[in-house]
């Protein structure tokens, strides 16, 4: 079972971002998917940079692979998602079907269906890899039961990865939030969301933290955390993605190393965790419920 | 393009009563979905039995009216054969063409009923022409409903690079994400647009008079409460007031719905193929005033789009039936994102 570091989805000065990548590329991370997912507008690494962020990363013994952004409007978006298409040093992650579209145009047979494609059903699934997708994410809404009853249901055979860690990405939109708490534009925003480490929290009139808005990202304020429901896990799954956070990433692939590894059981692995997530854990989804519960079978 | 390409109007339908009136009102085409999950509307006591369907497909093509079927929701391994039955089900119909947004479902329509017309549905999230010419080279994808995402000249691009006709929201309930990846609704309730045809679903709300005011909750989430003097809305999760550092408001977007009349000739310049009205959801009397209302909008813009100005008295009608009572242009209008 392999390891993956989700993309950054916030937005974090350059050096920040560097000193990251630096500390990942020592961390336990069998994979990590780089490049700004979430808004075009942000700037503090840019194409090249990235490039050379999954170049020492390679060297470092990591799959370096560059995701692609998850909402395209405009040309400048389109040209910039070409570029991450035509190298051909690193693999791609497809999070639109612009990008399933250029990449299958280009002839790659060696990309990753990323979890904002909607792949719900085997048919799908088998029509992308057909179009040259060799792993694939599932949505982050579906259910280990649902999932495993897709893989059983003549999926191709290509690698399963699961969201396993993090905040649950759950809506983009063309207005950005962080702009409009500051009553901004989003073409003026002032890049009022570098620095926020792990975005702003939404919180209910009666104080609970609901949702975190992260520019045009809406994401779960609670902390989806797989590690307790390993043992499902480990059927479905070939690869577990955990997605950064403002402070103690490598421990929790470290974390995850030990539990996959045997070396920590599923219950401690999780009770070493809660010191590491920035709100309650939430794993709802997985369950087949509400993705806020935190559901513990009996 | 030229404003003379014809600009269909595509109205809502929840029930028999509701199409019967688009079509007396003047829609060109109706859209409208089975009783099941199958579509994004799937409301208790909405959309279509066989029989009802039957019945609003003869009474629309008797008048040379269209009628689309929405089978617009993501199925499953387990739930597979239900999608399937009710893309077969359409074309036994005779509707005019099935808007989908799941790949799978798209190949096995155009595997087993090559001659059915298949929209790409809103659902499927296409916002570039590179997407959408994916949708028409492998399935063979003739018209596209784009996101409430772009704006104006972002619509008019992909326009200008796609031989698939586009399809625009004109008016109604206003979806601030992209639509078919929004997970809100899921997260709060269990049930999602995407695999349950649903957001912020009616069991799930909680209406409660309390000392504090009118409270609004969602599966036991609280999404807004409201004073003595204010209208208490539906808790669509996305348009609740939630506090942020400190503030409370809005903090998504307001209740509020999508209106571009004035956007129309520009809209008819770009080539727009069709406008789409919200609302199955809706009663017959929202479809009688809105369809009314941009019939004769579209109707003048067809004659002279120069000379188009919007009329007082429309805004005035389709604001008695919008959300919060006011609208919006949403991201047509850039400075809205």
């Amino acid at each position: 079972m392999k390891i993956a570091l989700g993309p950054l989805l916030y937005y974090w000065s350059r050096q920040q971002t560097l000193d990251f990548y630096a500390q990942v590329a020592e961390s336990p991370a069998d994979i990590v998917y780089l490049g700004e997912t979430v808004c075009s507008r942000r700037h503090e690494l840019r194409a090249e940079d990235w490039l050379e962020v999954a170049a020492m990363l390679k060297a470092a013994g990591k799959e370096a692979v560059l995701s692609s952004q998850s909402l395209i409007e405009s040309e400048s978006d389109l040209k910039a998602l070409r570029r991450v298409v035509a190298q051909d040093e690193f693999r791609v992650e497809a999070n639109d079907m612009s990008a399933v579209q250029l990449l299958t145009k280009a002839g790659r047979r060696d990309w990753i269906a990323g979890p904002t494609l909607n792949i719900f059903n085997p048919q799908t699934l088998s029509m992308l890899a057909e179009a040259g997708a060799t792993r694939w994410m599932a949505p982050p809404e579906m259910s280990g039961a649902v999932l495993a009853e897709l893989l059983a249901s003549g999926a191709p055979a290509i690698e399963t990865e699961v969201l396993a860690w993090g905040r649950l990405p759950l809506a983009h939109s063309a207005r950005c939030f962080t702009a409009r708490h500051y009553n901004l534009q989003k073409d003026t925003c002032e890049f009022r969301c570098l620095g926020m480490k792990d975005g702003l929290v939404l919180r209910t009139r009666e104080g609970e933290a609901f949702l975190t808005l992260n520019g045009v990202q809406t994401q779960s304020a609670r902390v989806h955390n797989l590690l307790g429901d390993l043992p499902k896990l480990r059927e479905t799954a070939q690869v577990l993605r955990v997605s950064p956070q403002g402070d103690d990433t490598v421990r929790v692939l470290e974390l995850f190393r030990d539990a996959v590894a045997g070396k920590l059981s599923p219950q401690d692995a999780f009770g070493q965790s809660k010191a590491l997530m920035v709100e309650a854990p939430c794993n709802g989804f997985w369950h087949g419920r509400p993705g806020v519960e935190q559901y513990v079978s009996a | 393009m030229t404003s003379n390409t014809k600009i269909e109007l595509v109205c809502p339908a929840g029930s028999l009563p509701a199409l019967k009136t688009a079509v007396d009102h003047g829609a060109d085409c109706v859209y409208l979905g089975f009783k099941d999950a199958t579509n994004a509307r799937n409301f208790t006591g909405l959309n279509f039995d066989a029989k009802a369907m039957t019945e609003g497909v003869r009474y629309a093509h008797d008048r040379k009216r269209k009628v689309l079927v929405a089978l617009n929701t993501y199925p499953q391994a387990g739930n597979w054969s239900g999608w399937t039955a009710a893309v077969d089900r359409a074309a036994d119909l005779g509707i005019d063409a099935i808007i989908v947004a799941d790949p799978g479902l798209m190949a096995y329509a155009q595997k087993k009923h090559p001659q059915l017309r298949l929209h790409l549905s809103v659902q499927g999230s296409a916002t570039t022409y590179e997407a959408i010419n994916f949708y028409a080279e492998r399935f063979g994808v003739q018209r596209a409903v784009l996101p409430r995402v772009l704006s104006l000249p972002q619509v008019q691009h992909v326009i200008a690079n796609t031989q698939v006709e586009i399809e625009v929201f004109g008016f109604g309930g206003l979806c601030v994400m992209v639509e078919g990846r929004c997970a809100l609704s899921a997260y709060a309730t269990g049930e999602s647009p995407n695999c349950n045809g649903a957001c912020s679903p009616g069991k799930h709300v909680r209406w409660e008079q309390t000392p504090k005011g009118m409270e609004t909750r969602l599966n036991g989430i609280l999404i807004d409460r409201f004073d003595d003097g204010e209208r208490a809305g539906y808790p669509t999760l996305c348009k609740g007031r939630f506090d942020v550092n400190g503030e409370t408001y809005y903090a998504i977007e307001e209740p509020t719905s999508l209106n571009t009349l004035e956007l129309l000739p520009e809209l008819a310049r770009a080539g727009v193929r069709a406008i789409k009205i919200e609302g199955r959801q809706r009663s017959p009397a929202y479809v009688a005033q809105v369809t009314k209302v941009w019939r004769e909008a579209i109707d003048k813009v067809m004659r002279d789009a120069d000379g188009f100005k919007v009329q007082p008295a429309w805004i005035a009608e389709l604001d008695k039936v919008s959300e919060g009572r006011s609208h919006t242009l949403g991201a047509y209008y850039r400075p809205w994102k």
